[in-house]
């Protein structure tokens, strides 16, 4: 019989909302309909989740919302401050598209040729894998996958796949999609221990969730 | 060049998405890297960059960096004698 593995944790981070485990513990009421916005609600979960780490400020978005979502989990698991067994496999369909645009436009310019090697570095979606990896020296596996959507069975297998292999202690998975406005982030924890088995009806049903 | 410096100071500041950092809590002599600001070296290329497209000045040799970002005060010197813009 295959071993069993389980959910510990899960966090959503979409409409202006940060939750986990379904419940809400940030939302950000805008001004005024309509008038959303990624980078004030973002920068207000931070403060409000006391994530302290100066080069937050210096990501591109997508590496903003998956670094939150990742240190919401992360921050509660103990770590050691040397080095952590979790790997990372996370997946979405932009890619890292939202900084490329940027890019593209700068490179475009033949007038005003300057490029931001700011912005340059984050023209890869598994940038925010690194990013995650050195605030909580995680010396572990990484995978970034594209899908045309949220893919459960894909996130089972792999994860799955690492734990029995124990390529890794646990398996921090999920779904970080940025582009434009528009932004999800839904991350979860896998490993020995939890209450929800990770299938994919679980895993489908908490991505559905909120 | 007083001007100047709280010009870099404020440039600094902006274009190395420096949160919670104001011109005031930059002193003239303040180490830009290491334990100063605590900047790294993709904001040095930025800084590279900034000279070219604000100061036209085109550093050849981006090693030369490492002296002409020591602080703003250095910057400051550097570009007042090698501006072309």
């Amino acid at each position: 019989m295959s071993e069993k593995f389980f959910i510990k944790n899960y966090c959503h981070i979409k409409n202006q909302t940060v939750s986990v485990n379904g419940k809400a513990i940030f939302k950000d009421v805008p001004i005024a309909l309509g008038t959303e916005d990624f980078s004030t609600f973002i920068k207000n979960a931070y403060k409000f989740l006391k994530t302290d780490y100066s080069k937050f400020f210096k990501m591109d978005n997508l590496s903003k919302l998956a670094f939150l979502a990742a240190d919401v989990l992360l921050k509660s698991e103990y770590l050691n401050e040397k080095e952590n067994n979790i790997a990372l496999v996370f997946s979405n369909n932009a890619s890292s598209l939202d900084t490329d645009r940027k890019h593209q436009a700068a490179i475009e310019n033949d007038a005003e040729y300057f490029p931001s090697p700011v912005v340059f570095v984050y023209t890869l979606p598994n940038i925010c894998l690194g990013e995650i990896s050195i605030k909580h020296r995680l010396y572990s596996e990484n995978s970034f996958f594209i899908f045309d959507r949220f893919n459960a069975e894909h996130l089972q297998l792999y994860a799955n796949s690492l734990l029995r292999n124990k390529k890794a202690e646990k398996v921090l998975c999920g779904w970080v999609d940025f582009d434009e406005n528009n932004y999800e982030a839904f991350l979860y924890l896998v490993g020995s221990e939890g209450e929800i088995e990770h299938n994919t009806e679980e895993i489908n049903r908490l991505y559905n969730k909120l | 060049m007083s001007e100047l410096k709280e010009e870099l100071k404020a440039k600094i500041i902006e274009q190395l998405n420096l949160e919670d950092v104001s011109v005031a809590d930059i002193a003239d002599d303040d180490a830009l890297f290491g334990d100063g600001l605590g900047l790294d070296s993709i904001d040095a290329l930025e800084l590279i960059v900034m000279l070219d497209k604000d100061y036209g000045i085109r550093l050849s040799d981006p090693k030369e960096g490492k002296k002409i970002f020591e602080s703003v005060q250095v910057m400051a010197d550097y570009i007042q004698e090698h501006r072309t813009k």
